[in-house]
């Protein structure tokens, strides 16, 4: 008996050709992200001691100092945009799970997943045009909020499809027991649903870390610490930026450091975020 | 349920019949408040178009549609034309597409129909990786390792092998147009790939059985099944994909060379609108400076806005399409 592969030789190559192409083209994709990987370590290892994590940048021509500014504000930007983009993002990842059959609930879905393909450094303009041009200051809030808006779409969509994992059967239960229906969602729903959606939120928190472009003319920089939220603050992609297009050999030492740790950072969350959960959907 | 005035029932009193088809006051408080956050980010995106409008108001009543034709960005004359910037985004977001879109339906089609199942979420994390990457880490890799290593290696070898060609003709600079479409292909690669692979996934597992029965080889079950299927869907990807390099700023602005001229070669450099928004920004000085650039932002902003929204109606589509259904 033939098979149709010894039948027709021109189709079973052409099967073989294609298929060795779509691995090929993986494989490709891959070269970048080990290069980048490798890079970053190399290059930056050197520059990681204990100077770079508390010191500040040390003037041009004197070598030393780190980025210890730097570190607490990008602390301090990520925290604001938790801050304003968790509680409102979650609430209205609530309505698309719970009430949003509607073409309301739609409406808002299509504007979330359009709102996460806005290029960020418009988001930029939006936030320096409505604070900054009000306060008359660049500053940590400024950067904060364009973060947030940044978010926001993130943990609105994660929220909602994590909501819809959980089985309906638990909040008949908590109905039938006479809670009240928005008792059920928040303290059934919500919680059972609630270490997916830290593990999204994670991922937002992993995405926005490293966001230059709205940091540009929100938070802007500072050489020095800054104190409060009312002053233009350090991060550590702008600083690898404007370390980067620098010319001395210093600053570039420094942005590889910078870039090692923002890296290891984005990269353990991703990981862990992963893990997570692949271990409840096991466990499920 | 409805109450109504004629009915035989107590009239309700006026807090029950305001709470419509909630039972108590919570729910109701529930409800609206959730609402009202779900509204926001609608109401957010409305108001970054306004807010945009109002900031750039100056250069559109200054230079009207004149504005996206003209070429001389002059801050010291306060003219203001977009046409290097517009030119150098859309070349370098086609360049990319050029490259990431084989190798990224290469990967959905690898992930999603050949591999091997225990292969697929290991592949799949490590792809999701490359989105991962901060973009400014990006531009780092770009300036350090990727520009020298194309003006060393690859231009030279264009040149001498497709030299005829105005495209690869100029001084090897590594800085440039190329540069500028290469990562910004390593960055959308992520974005094109893992769209596609949901839009497969869609694609109803009877169409393959059906294929297979026939005597199809697994590229024919793909060719002849799945790709008609998840066409449209696959289409809705590579807009996403290309609405992401439109906006892509800091590895791009690394690169790119940031020079305003058109020139046809890959290796010149040249500038886009995120870049020019990104360098100029802060500071510009001057209403009107600043109004063009806000300006180059909302045009952005408004391209990007109706890529994606086609986009995601092309991808929506192909998870609600009958089985069977061809396009």
């Amino acid at each position: 008996m033939t098979t149709a592969a010894q039948a027709y030789p021109r189709r079973k190559w052409t099967d073989r050709i294609v298929r060795s192409l779509c691995v090929l083209g993986t494989l490709i994709a891959l070269v970048p992200l080990a290069s980048v990987l490798y890079y970053v370590l190399v290059r930056g290892i050197g520059g990681i001691n204990l100077d770079f994590f508390t010191e500040l940048p040390k003037p041009v021509g004197e070598s030393g100092g780190g980025m210890g500014n730097a570190l607490l504000g990008t602390l301090k930007l990520v925290g604001l945009a938790g801050l304003f983009g968790i509680p409102p993002g979650v609430l209205a990842g609530v309505y698309l799970a719970e009430f949003g059959n509607t073409r309301f609930g739609y409406a808002v879905r299509f504007a979330a997943d359009v709102m996460s393909g806005v290029p960020s450094i418009t988001v930029g303009i939006f936030v320096y045009s409505l604070v900054v041009v009000t306060t008359k200051q660049f500053s940590a809030l400024a950067g904060g909020i364009a973060l947030a808006i940044l978010m926001l779409p993130m943990v609105t969509r994660t929220t909602e499809e994590l909501l819809k994992l959980v089985p309906e059967s638990l909040r008949e239960a908590a109905l039938g027991l006479g809670v009240p229906k928005w008792r059920a969602t928040l303290r059934v729903m919500l919680r059972t649903a609630a270490p997916g959606i830290a593990v999204g939120v994670m991922l937002s928190v992993a995405r926005v870390a490293g966001e230059t472009a709205p940091l540009l003319f929100t938070a802007f920089n500072n050489r020095f610490w800054s104190t409060g939220l009312n002053e233009p603050t350090a991060s550590l992609p702008v600083n690898i930026y404007t370390n980067a297009v620098s010319p001395y050999e210093d600053w570039h030492r420094q942005a590889w450091a910078a870039a090692l740790v923002l890296l290891i950072t984005v990269l353990i969350l991703n990981i862990t975020a992963r893990f997570l959960v692949r271990s409840r959907v096991g466990a499920r | 349920m409805t109450i109504q005035s004629g009915s035989l029932v107590r009239p309700r009193s006026k807090l029950r019949l305001a709470l419509g088809r909630e039972a108590n006051f919570g729910d109701l408080a529930f409800r609206r408040l959730t609402a009202l956050f779900a509204a926001s980010v609608i109401v957010l995106l409305v108001w970054m178009a306004i807010q945009m409008g109002i900031a750039s108001k100056l250069s559109l009543a200054h230079f009207g549609l004149g504005f996206i034709t003209a070429s001389d960005w002059d801050p010291v004359r306060d003219h203001y034309g977009a046409l290097p910037f517009i030119y150098g985004t859309v070349v370098s977001s086609l360049l990319a597409l050029c490259i990431a879109v084989p190798i990224s339906l290469g990967i959905a089609i690898y992930l999603s129909e050949l591999a091997h199942p225990r292969l697929r979420t290991p592949m799949g994390f490590l792809v999701e990786l490359l989105a991962a990457v901060p973009s400014v880490v990006y531009g780092l890799w770009g300036i350090f390792a990727l520009a020298p290593w194309l003006r060393e290696t690859v231009e030279p070898l264009l040149a001498k092998t497709l030299g005829f060609l105005p495209l690869f003709q100029g001084p090897h600079q590594g800085f440039g147009m190329l540069a500028g479409g290469i990562i910004l292909a390593i960055m959308i690669t992520p974005t094109i790939s893992s769209v596609s692979r949901e839009v497969l996934r869609a694609v109803p597992q009877t169409l393959r059985e059906g294929a297979t029965g026939l005597g199809a080889t697994r590229w024919e079950v793909v060719r002849v099944a799945v790709l008609p299927y998840a066409k449209s869907g696959l289409v809705g990807a590579v807009i996403l994909g290309l609405g992401r390099a439109l906006g892509e700023t800091m590895a791009i602005t690394m690169v790119i060379g940031n020079r305003s001229e058109i020139a046809i070669s890959l290796f010149a450099p040249s500038y886009t609108m995120a870049s020019v928004i990104a360098n100029e920004f802060t500071e510009a000085t001057g209403e009107l400076y600043l109004a063009a650039l806000a300006e180059i932002g909302l045009l952005l902003f408004g391209v990007t806005v109706a890529l994606n929204v086609i986009a995601r109606l092309l991808v929506w589509r192909v998870g609600r399409l009958p089985e069977g259904g061809r396009l």
